[in-house]
């Protein structure tokens, strides 16, 4: 629950954002993100951040399907109630693959957006700033987060300079809360209105 | 030296027009922001009317049972089964489009995957009724499912088709929304940012789930999209498989073969577009989203189409061919005598020239790209892949060993009609409130490829067409 302070600088080519993306971070500024009505291919690896790991977490969910289906249907159909399907052996494997495909597939993918909206905080009734409305329409809007040691003045002309059609100083709190989007107000007010310059 | 022409010759762009981010923004939005035509309060009035039509129907065959059916002696599946199967398989296209087209890196698939996978839904969602209603008890239904229970417990028999059916469609009702939804995630945020109305900016406030367009957030996106065409890809193959097992592990004539499966899934794909040709057809027309959804889109959906038409037809050739060959006289029974002739002798003739004779028109490039043929089509191929699935069950059962138990000539009550119609009431229900509440094509999708096709992309490479190879390479290298 802590506000900073962002300067932001608004894109509409994601040709022009890319330069400017380097030439920030070359100048030691600190990218706090860039937000985008699509996904930009390599604009990930331009910030610097390291691959995702959902899918391994995929995986992992797919093999926990997998075990479950396996040993749920051999411990009910060879121990827990044993019955006779046409002489056919308890144990027969080829008869479960359906079933054990099939929450394999269940469980990998249910796991892997409730892991995905755990990671983005998506949930409904979760709001968090929006820092330019058109991020989600046309525009790229590029955050860098202030430090003690940021020139607000010199940050707001380098971004102007790499090509920025809007630059603004905004204040905004970093992480999320529960709150509607047609009202200002938070659900659970918090008066925590620390601004770290 | 100058650079060789960029426009292909080959490839149609994705997109028609002039298109800038904002203006996909406004096109597809616009129908959400206005006020609905009279068009669409008639369709909706009339599909609220189909539905409650349809939930009376089901209210009579839960109150007086099962016999509110004509089903008799040997046909215990009648219209229901057939109904069941034949809205799974149009339930195959969505994911076909989103999942196995975007494996395969399909462009056009971002004009109609959107709309597709929400048919998808609506439709499983349609099929999914047969089954439980059919149960007759069906505020027992939950015996399907297992849990420990006081009856032993008693476990469902997990070497069943029919359970395979239940974990099947379950899955793929599950996975489909999933990745319905969070694809509309990031287009419900768009709305959302430029909403005016509180209304709007509740509804479309919570249904956002807080989406940003962080880069981490896309990076996470991209990633979950991509493992859950990977998964949704071998899901849709199973799904219509294990279908098509309900009847090939039984020992009717007519069921019994094992081609079944990859068959059925044909056909699944064969109907599923279909049902996306009609409804887009429509849509496109009505929204106004022709630069959207162009007619390079209408001729792909139309060659897999023609394609899926002709495996079926082959598979067709193939069961009878086996029939014969295979010198069992009640398998040669099943086909020759109560299939292509015989009392139902004229549904077969109905599923053939529906689904094997007329696509074939379709190798005509002409009639592909034709409007009105390719609607009249969509509708004709799902008329006969409906009397396929008839055929496959009620000419295998109407007839079976012992002559005494024959049933006389099914044909369905008007409870049996009702219901059906009422699932038409569902699916176009919920498709009519989807077109108005939700974008019909994938916004952020578009904006993708925006830039790599259509006149956008034209016009930036024109000036690259005018400079020297040693010059481009200088523009390219020079960071």
């Amino acid at each position: 629950m802590t506000i900073k302070k962002f300067v932001v600088g608004s894109f509409d080519d994601e040709d022009v954002l890319f330069p400017a993306v380097r030439n920030v971070r070359k100048a030691g500024y600190k990218i706090q993100d860039v937000y985008t009505p699509f996904p930009v291919h390599g604009l990930d690896k331009e910030l610097g951040m390291r691959e995702t790991r959902l899918h391994t977490a995929g995986f992992i969910y797919a093999l926990c399907g997998l075990i479950t289906a396996l040993g749920f249907i051999s411990w009910i159909l060879t121990m827990d109630w044993v019955q006779n399907y046409g002489g056919k052996p308890h144990f027969s494997l080829l008869a479960w693959i359906p079933i054990m495909f099939e929450l394999t597939v269940l469980f990998s993918g249910v796991g892997m957006t409730l892991t995905f909206c755990y990671l983005c905080q998506l949930a409904p009734f979760v709001k968090k700033h929006h820092f330019s409305p058109r991020a989600t329409d046309d525009l790229f809007v590029m955050v860098i987060e202030c430090t003690p040691h940021t020139d607000i003045r010199e940050a707001e002309s380098f971004l102007a300079a790499a090509g920025a059609k809007d630059v603004n100083v905004q204040n905004a709190e970093v992480g999320w809360w529960f709150g509607r989007y047609d009202m200002d107000r938070k659900l659970f007010d918090q008066n925590a209105e620390v601004v770290t310059a | 030296m100058s650079l060789t022409k960029y426009e292909s010759f080959v490839r149609e762009p994705l997109v028609d027009g002039a298109k800038t981010y904002s203006t996909v923004t406004e096109d597809i939005v616009y129908t959400i922001e206005t006020k609905p035509t009279r068009l669409w309060y008639i369709g909706f009035v009339l599909s609220l009317a189909l539905l409650s039509f349809g939930v009376y129907a089901i209210y009579r065959e839960v109150t007086y049972g099962v016999g509110q059916w004509n089903l008799g002696r040997t046909v215990g599946w009648g219209w229901d089964i057939t109904n069941f199967v034949w809205w799974i398989g149009i339930g195959h296209a969505g994911t076909l489009i989103s999942a196995i087209l975007l494996l395969f890196r399909q462009g056009w698939r971002t004009g109609v995957n959107r709309a597709a996978e929400a048919m998808t839904i609506f439709a499983v969602m349609a099929a999914g009724q047969f089954p439980i209603w059919h149960m007759g008890r069906v505020w027992l239904a939950f015996f399907v499912m297992p849990y420990p229970n006081t009856r032993g417990p008693l476990w469902p028999n997990f070497n069943s088709p029919l359970l395979w059916d239940v974990f099947a469609i379950s899955t793929y009702f599950t996975l489909s929304l999933l990745f319905w939804y969070s694809g509309l995630i990031p287009d419900v945020a768009t709305i959302r940012d430029r909403a005016k109305t509180k209304f709007r900016k509740l509804f479309y406030g919570i249904a956002s789930f807080g989406w940003t367009g962080s880069t981490k957030h896309w990076q996470r996106h991209e990633s979950l999209s991509l493992v859950l065409a990977g998964l949704c890809t071998p899901l849709v193959l199973s799904v219509h498989t294990i279908v098509s097992f309900d009847f090939a592990t039984s020992v009717v004539p007519g069921w019994h073969t094992t081609i079944f499966p990859p068959y059925f899934v044909a056909g699944a794909v064969f109907s599923g577009f279909a049902m996306v040709q009609t409804l887009m057809l429509i849509t496109r027309k009505v929204m106004n989203l022709q630069e959207y959804i162009t007619l390079g889109h209408i001729e792909a959906m139309n060659k897999i189409i023609v394609l899926t038409g002709s495996i079926v037809g082959c598979a067709y050739l193939t069961e009878l061919f086996m029939a014969w060959y295979g010198a069992n006289i009640y398998e040669y029974d099943a086909f020759f005598k109560y299939r292509l002739a015989g009392p139902y002798g004229w549904s077969y003739w109905i599923m053939m020239t529906c689904n094997v004779v007329s696509p074939q028109l379709f190798w005509f490039k002409k009639l592909r790209r034709n409007i009105e043929f390719t609607f009249i089509m969509s509708v004709v191929v799902n008329v006969g892949m409906w009397f396929e699935r008839f055929v496959i069950i009620v000419t295998s059962i109407f007839r079976d060993y012992l002559p005494s138990s024959w049933s006389l000539y099914y044909r369905p009550s008007i409870w049996e009609i009702g219901f059906y119609l009422g699932t038409f009431g569902l699916f176009f229900t919920c498709y009519f409130l989807f077109s108005k509440y939700f974008p019909v094509i994938a916004i952020w999708e578009i904006k993708h490829v925006l830039k790599t096709t259509g006149e956008s992309y034209k016009a930036k490479m024109e000036n690259l067409e005018k400079i020297s190879a040693e010059e481009f390479y200088a523009e390219t290298h020079h960071h």
